[in-house]
């Protein structure tokens, strides 16, 4: 594969929940080894996008193609890691992290299979790139919200994708783990690995980040360089973190909002 | 003298010994997707099977597996909708089921309502062999199913979303959880009755998630528990003469209370020793900014 292939191809896609429309006919490729960020304050549709790229969102009109192979008939879905914004509801039962972690390595086994001798190895290297070795052991609940997004941030990677979609990989997560999922991405970066994320704030990768697309109404009104000044936050000197929120989107904002305090 | 003795006595267990090995093998399924009334729901419909069974004289625990498996494959595609009108169609199905059942029972001959009875809470004593081949075939059934199928069974029912975008055969894998909680409905309807089965799929789970920390550990210990407290509650139900169905679920719940009253007491001693030299994890912000800057 050339850095030319486009990874993800989304062509007008238009999503509707309920009659009330998301996605308003959108287009957005992702390259192979490029790292896009997809912004937008609540509810602009950037979290019905990278579902509707991923058949998770049905659309309405358009089409989504995933490594040049329309969604429909698209079978090497071992190449696709995905990590939700948190766990669904269906955690009744406690699970650990090696349990969960070891849910990721099931694309590539197949179904019905044996275990593949590469497993254990895969799972360690999840657990490390997310630096949560020491913690596999440990019951998934009883981690911090960071450390559960860690969680499934190694799960996703346990299947070894090439491409790689995070739905708000650092809401409400702590700096450690926000520092420590920036390392992931430029570990992941150096593999050739394409990642495509949704973010509120980029915080610690925003350095990492070759291209942002910003959502507004189910609209695409920026595709390009990150949009907002970077070159204080360059300064090593410089207290904040965390990019300011233009205005108009202080209400999605929130924690670089309280930073600020 | 020793109960071993007894034919009735050693089949009774033997009946025992298979719905505590599986019932909770499924339910560990169930419950970790919060659907722990689905076996319930099963067996209310599994009722019409078997009175499909007396009125064209066919094995009941037969008519009973076929009338659930396909009650359970209806919920199941309803439930994958997710449209809040599936819970009144769920509804509609299980009280037909109960309703269906009473009223074909009563339309076949030969049958009465202490047959009723048995099935509705179930009737070890009377559990013949040949009843007891079939439910053995089936256990066997659900144990193949719920252990080997672990790793995509777990995945499914932890992240639905997740799998589907992993490729797994999500759909596949519902139906046939379902399907396997239809069978296992059967295979306790003779132990524990149809209406108390769901009790032994759920409360053995629920009580060895209190001091399990992952899925295995929770599922190997809810069926241990199973297995002690189904026999347990089956010599009990002999010895005192109650029915044995309502002995193992009264039992099930207290040793449930008794778990629950006891990992209660030690997190609050634990809690208290902890929170001494406790350090909050995820501490102030300012003190971030430093460990991200620095």
């Amino acid at each position: 594969m050339t850095a030319a292939d486009p990874v993800v191809e989304v062509r007008g896609a238009v999503v509707a929940y309920g009659g009330r429309p998301v996605l308003r006919g959108i287009d957005l490729t992702v390259t192979a080894g490029e790292v896009v960020a997809v912004l937008g304050a609540n509810g602009s549709g950037k979290s019905t996008l990278i579902r509707a790229a991923l058949g998770l969102a049905p659309l309405a009109a358009g089409s989504v193609r995933l490594f040049g192979t329309p969604l429909d008939s698209f079978r090497e879905r071992r190449r696709v890691g995905y990590v939700p914004q948190r766990l669904g509801a269906g955690s009744g039962v406690p699970a650990t992290v090696r349990e969960v972690v070891r849910s990721g390595v099931l694309a590539r086994r197949g179904f019905a299979r044996l275990p593949r001798r590469t497993e254990a190895h895969a799972i360690a290297g999840a657990l490390a790139a997310v630096g949560l070795s020491d913690r596999e052991h440990d019951q998934v609940g009883t981690l911090s919200g960071g450390q559960q997004q860690r969680v499934l941030i190694a799960r996703a990677l346990a299947g070894q994708p090439d491409l790689l979609v995070l739905d708000e990989p650092t809401a409400g997560v702590d700096a450690a783990s926000q520092v420590a999922f920036a390392g992931t991405v430029e570990l992941l970066l150096e593999h050739g690995t394409t990642i495509l994320l949704v973010a509120h704030e980029l915080g610690p990768m925003e350095p990492l980040i070759q291209r942002a697309v910003v959502l507004s109404a189910g609209r695409v009104v920026h595709d390009g360089p990150c949009p907002r000044p970077m070159g204080h936050h360059a300064d090593p000197d410089h207290d904040h973190v965390h990019p300011h929120a233009p205005d108009e989107d202080a209400a999605g904002w929130v924690p670089a909002v309280r930073d600020r305090a | 003298m020793s109960i071993f003795t007894f034919d009735f006595m050693i089949r009774a267990l033997l009946g025992a010994l298979l719905v505590g090995l599986t019932a909770p093998a499924v339910g560990v399924y169930l419950v970790q997707r919060r659907m722990a009334l689905l076996g319930d729901g099963i067996g209310h419909i599994a009722l019409t099977g078997v009175a499909l069974g007396f009125l064209f004289s066919w094995a009941p625990v037969l008519t009973a597996v076929l009338v659930s498996a396909a009650g359970a494959v209806v919920i199941e595609l309803i439930r994958a909708r997710g449209r809040t009108s599936g819970d009144v169609a769920l509804a509609v199905m299980f009280y037909g089921g109960i309703a269906g059942g009473v009223l074909l029972i009563g339309l076949s001959a030969g049958t009465s309502n202490v047959n009723l009875l048995s099935y509705l809470f179930g009737s070890l004593l009377t559990t013949s062999w040949s009843d007891l081949v079939i439910i053995a075939v089936l256990a066997a059934a659900v144990l193949v199913v719920t252990l080997l199928l672990r790793p995509w069974l777990f995945a499914v029912c932890h992240d639905e979303e997740f799998a589907t975008v992993s490729g797994l055969p999500v759909r596949l894998l519902n139906l046939v959880l379902a399907v396997t909680a239809a069978v296992t409905v059967t295979v306790a309807m003779r132990v524990v009755g149809l209406l108390l089965v769901s009790a032994l799929m759920v409360i053995p789970v629920a009580t060895a998630q209190q001091v399990a920390r992952g899925f295995v550990t929770t599922m190997l210990g809810g069926i241990a528990l199973g297995v002690t407290i189904s026999l347990s509650g089956a010599v009990g139900s002999y010895y005192l003469n109650v029915a044995s169905g309502a002995a193992i679920v009264v039992l099930a719940i207290a040793v449930f209370l008794l778990v629950t009253a006891g990992t209660a007491l030690l997190r609050r001693r634990g809690g208290a020793a902890a929170a001494r030299t406790a350090t909050t994890p995820d501490l102030g912000l300012d003190d971030e900014h430093v460990m991200a800057d620095g």
